[in-house]
């Protein structure tokens, strides 16, 4: 056997190992993909009744004030940002900790003028790399991470506005829209949005008695309610993580087919090539013979 | 006898949702029994069981902190965390339990503290729910 085909045939073995990697990935990926939009089903009645009866207080009340609520002037701001922890996820991570850069960029001249919660692996090497300061960092999330797991970074981050370290704080993920497109996402967490809780349309809404004062229970709901924010935000980027794996993953066994095609045909070829020269040479030989 | 559904949501899934006849919960102001037709209210709850009625036999669930909300029909709570008696572990909340005293009794720094009489607020809340039961 000529030597080139030799390596051509290694070649085409090499690739096929690597294509049960990414098909295997892939569909695990899918497996887990399933599971994450159940979780983020699953949270969904627990962030919409907080919201209901936020939306409620705010809306009855009128006149009810609380600092979670006020906008005041921005001297720092906190950012949460959530990425994955391991990577094979296409330009999932990258393109999110992109736009999170050119934002810092753009709004903040010094690095006093900000701090970063990170969830996820992937963040936290890529900023501690480039010296971006770093306020509380969570890696090793299961994948179905709890609240539980993410609850320090999310209350840190809410405890940080209420005692005015932080003057606003921005979520940074990739918004779930399906598997094959995934939004990297900056939305402000705080502070909440008046005009949005009052949208509650259903006109339907009970007179609620609150216990002590609406004032009390706000104080209670509204660091809940961000927090809640922050792990919905988390189950989103957990299930963008795995869909978009599951589409790089799909794409890198596509190609991989097409490579071993490509192989096998230059494979053939070197083979005929050196069948015929085997042939040409006996028939020479026979013919110096004769 | 009329009755009311009860629901106890957090983050990760539905943890009871049933007919009731009534709820008895520990609110911030103090222990309130809930019937069918109350009057509409909100209010944060203390780490401790809830109790549900129907009929004759109790059914007991560890809330840990959350809020309460009551409808006429409809009573919702929203807790991080919640377990129903049956399900919790008794061996394991008494060790919590242990643990958080021990470190009560070591008096370390303010956050600690804190922190450890949480735990032991919890831990009594898990052993009263599952205890009360049997």
């Amino acid at each position: 056997m000529a030597k080139g085909m030799r390596d051509i045939k290694r070649q085409i073995k090499t690739t096929q190992s690597t294509k049960q990697i990414t098909k295997a990935m892939e569909m695990v990926a899918a497996a887990k993909l399933r599971r994450a939009q159940n979780a983020a089903l699953a949270s969904k009645p627990y962030a919409d009744k907080l919201k209901e009866v936020v939306d409620s207080i705010a809306s009855s009340g009128g006149s009810v004030k609380h600092p979670m609520l006020v906008k005041r002037p921005i001297k720092r701001t906190a950012y949460i940002v959530i990425t994955s922890d391991r990577g094979l996820a296409g330009g999932l991570n990258s393109n999110l900790l992109r736009k999170l850069t050119n934002t810092i960029g753009e709004k903040h001249a010094s690095k006093d003028e900000y701090a970063i919660f990170v969830i996820g692996r992937k963040g936290q090497a890529y900023l501690s790399r480039r010296n971006y300061p770093l306020a509380e960092v969570i890696t090793g999330l299961s994948d179905s991470p709890t609240f539980h797991d993410i609850k320090p970074v999310a209350s840190a981050a809410v405890e940080g506005f209420e005692n005015g370290q932080y003057d606003e704080v921005y979520v940074v993920y990739n918004l779930f829209v399906n598997a094959l497109s995934q939004i990297p996402t900056v939305k402000q967490l705080l502070p909440l949005d008046p005009s949005q809780l009052d949208g509650g349309s259903n006109g339907a809404k009970a007179d609620y008695e609150y216990e002590p004062s609406a004032e009390e229970v706000l104080n209670v709901l509204l660091p809940k309610y961000a927090e809640t924010l922050v792990y919905s935000a988390m189950l989103n980027n957990k299930a963008s993580e795995f869909g978009s794996r599951m589409t790089a993953m799909g794409n890198a066994t596509k190609n991989a087919t097409k490579m071993i095609a490509s192989y096998t045909l230059s494979y053939n070829r070197a083979r005929q090539a050196a069948i015929t020269q085997e042939i040409a040479e006996i028939v020479g030989g026979a013919n110096a013979q004769s | 006898m009329s009755t009311l559904r009860l629901e106890v949501v957090t983050p990760e899934k539905k943890v009871f949702e049933q007919d009731v006849n009534m709820v008895v919960a520990r609110g911030v102001e103090g222990e309130l029994g809930i019937m069918p037709n109350h009057v509409p209210l909100v209010t944060p709850l203390k780490i401790a069981p809830v109790k549900a009625k129907v009929g004759n036999s109790e059914t007991f669930i560890a809330v840990h902190g959350g809020f309460m909300e009551v409808r006429k029909d409809k009573v919702v709570i929203l807790a991080e965390a919640a377990e129903l008696g049956a399900d919790i572990d008794l061996s394991r909340a008494r060790l919590a339990k242990e643990r958080a005293e021990r470190r009560l009794a070591q008096k370390q720094s303010d956050i600690n503290a804190r922190r450890a009489e949480l735990a032991l607020h919890r831990a009594l809340n898990r052993i009263n729910a599952a205890g009360e039961k049997e």
